[in-house]
């Protein structure tokens, strides 16, 4: 029998520095050195010394297989930024809240329901949803209507996908979209004050061409995992050339309507949001401008990051959907 | 009063030396954090946000300095007032040069043109006008200069307060809680002034008649 005896040398595997701890020595020292005071204040960035291991307790994501797309030198927002500023109103109006209050979030079980004017009305358990069409990564640019914006590897499946299984009747005009609504898991949901006067669910539409254009993508994951809570986990809704609020997260219902449907922005701010939601430099938010947007990429206050925005979010390829269309009224 | 015992030179000089070092403390750790891109997502936003509401902070509890004196009886307090307001002064210049240099990043036409077209940037630049002047005629010597003008001048504060509300509620999507929690402490701060209002009115109707 081979017995192996550690030399007093050897380094037991207890005593190797765990990996999320070496990859982040620097960040470690960084914070307890000369930010020091300034980190403990931050809540985002108590991670930073989260030296037990690899995630940090809450969310959990897994790591997808997908096709992924080649790089067309568009610099991507850091994953950290994309999923500690988000507006998901459920989980709170700030843009840190959902981060903070999402942990919790249960996605198993989940249920999609695809139905309405349909041959082929079927719901999705979570598991599923991974299994509709091959999964592929598509990098886009989310162009918020506070006029910020980012850069986002998203993986998914071409929502025309899922159409095509539920066959749309020749009377489906429109596809309406809506989120989980649970009180219980949702803070935001659960109090008027927490949720920014939002009438829950939020709901969410377009029309069918939009709907059935190979951009238009439903996600599953980012950065090559599964979607974090906070970012709209397990599916989400993603329109590249429309403003971020049209990209409706954490998905229960898709449902096929021959009338427009109801979207949230619409009914709370008629006059601020309109129902196509285009991304447009030449029509204003009432409020502020349209014209320029910031990227969020990595950088702090000095990085200069203001672009120029681009109709259509620079997705000329949409363009002919509106064709005719008077885009300054139908907002 | 037990209070204005307790505040004598000694103790009020350390206490503003606690606000300053408070003010410029806090102030210089945020913006460092900013700098060097720790303030979450979106350090531009979060730094406008800290400034802007810091300033309402400030303005509010320098509103607060002299109902309280009152109410105490405790005159020293007063000695505070001006120290208050010039840091809420400030804190709204750091959050206007926030949204010029970070957020507007220098587009000098669009600050022209945002401020006269967006109703919400238009009241928050007439407040911030309006602390301007009060904190330009803060000095004794201003103050001297002025005479019973001085008072008249910064009653002013007042409609201040009320367009800072307004350019704080305006500028939220549809999350108006905290913003209204504001309104509300305004509004009681403002009843003490009620006074105030009431001979204002008066004057304002004789002088018409």
């Amino acid at each position: 029998m081979l017995i192996k005896r550690p030399r007093y040398q050897t380094i037991a595997e207890n005593q190797v520095t765990d990996e999320s701890v070496y990859q982040n020595r620097r960040q470690v020292l960084k914070q307890l050195g000369f930010i020091g005071a300034g980190a403990l204040l931050s809540p985002g960035q108590s991670l930073a010394f989260n030296l037990f291991g690899d995630d940090p307790p809450g969310f959990k994501t897994h790591a997808l297989s997908y096709a992924k797309q080649e790089n067309d030198n568009q610099t991507l927002t850091p994953l950290n930024k994309v999923t500690s500023h988000n507006n998901f109103y459920e989980f709170g109006t700030d843009k840190a809240d959902p981060k903070a209050n999402a942990q919790a979030f249960k996605v198993d079980p989940w249920q999609l329901q695809v139905d309405g004017l349909v041959e082929n009305p079927f719901s999705l358990s979570l598991d599923e949803l991974y299994k509709i069409a091959p999964l592929e990564e598509r990098i886009y640019r989310l162009r918020c209507v506070e006029a910020w914006s980012m850069v986002i590897p998203w993986i998914g499946f071409p929502l025309r996908a899922l159409l095509q299984k539920a066959k749309p009747l020749s009377s489906g005009k429109y596809v309406a979209f809506e989120t989980l609504y649970d009180p219980k898991q949702m803070p935001g949901q659960a109090s008027v004050f927490r949720g920014g006067g939002i009438d829950y669910p939020y709901v969410e539409g377009l029309r069918m061409d939009e709907a059935a254009h190979p951009l238009t993508l439903l996600a599953v994951g980012l950065y090559g995992k599964s979607l974090p809570a906070q970012n709209g986990a397990p599916i989400r809704l993603v329109v590249p050339w429309k403003y971020g609020f049209k990209s409706i997260k954490s998905l229960v219902r898709i449902r096929i309507t021959d009338k427009q449907p109801p979207t949230t922005w619409n009914l709370l701010a008629p006059n601020e949001y309109g129902f196509y939601a285009n991304v447009n430099p030449k029509v204003d938010h009432p409020r502020w401008s349209q014209a320029r947007e910031r990227r969020i990429t990595t950088g702090g206050l000095f990085a200069s990051n203001r672009i120029d925005t681009l109709p259509f979010n620079g997705y000329e390829e949409v363009a002919s959907l509106y064709s005719g269309m008077d885009l300054g009224r139908s907002y | 009063m037990k209070l204005a015992k307790l505040l004598n030179g000694s103790t009020i000089f350390w206490i503003k030396v606690f606000i300053h070092g408070l003010c410029i403390g806090w102030a210089s750790l945020v913006f460092n954090q900013a700098a060097y891109d720790q303030l979450g997502g979106d350090p531009v936003e979060a730094l406008l946000h800290f400034t802007g509401i810091s300033a309402f902070n400030l303005l509010l509890l320098c509103l607060c300095i002299s109902p309280l004196a009152k109410l105490l009886r405790a005159s020293p307090l007063m000695k505070f007032r001006r120290l208050l307001g010039l840091y809420a002064f400030a804190f709204a210049s750091a959050h206007l040069l926030t949204y010029i240099l970070f957020e507007l990043q220098l587009e000098w036409y669009l600050l022209g043109s945002e401020i006269v077209k967006r109703p919400y940037i238009t009241v928050g630049f007439l407040a911030w006008t309006i602390l301007l002047l009060l904190a330009l005629t803060s000095p004794k010597a201003a103050q001297r200069r002025l005479g019973r003008n001085w008072q008249k001048l910064h009653n002013w504060v007042y409609p201040a307060g009320g367009l800072v509300a307004l350019h704080y509620i305006w500028s939220v999507k549809s999350d108006i809680l905290q913003p209204t929690l504001y309104i509300g402490l305004l509004l009681i701060l403002l009843f003490f002034r009620k006074d105030k209002f009431i001979s204002a009115t008066y004057w304002f109707n004789t002088k018409r008649s």
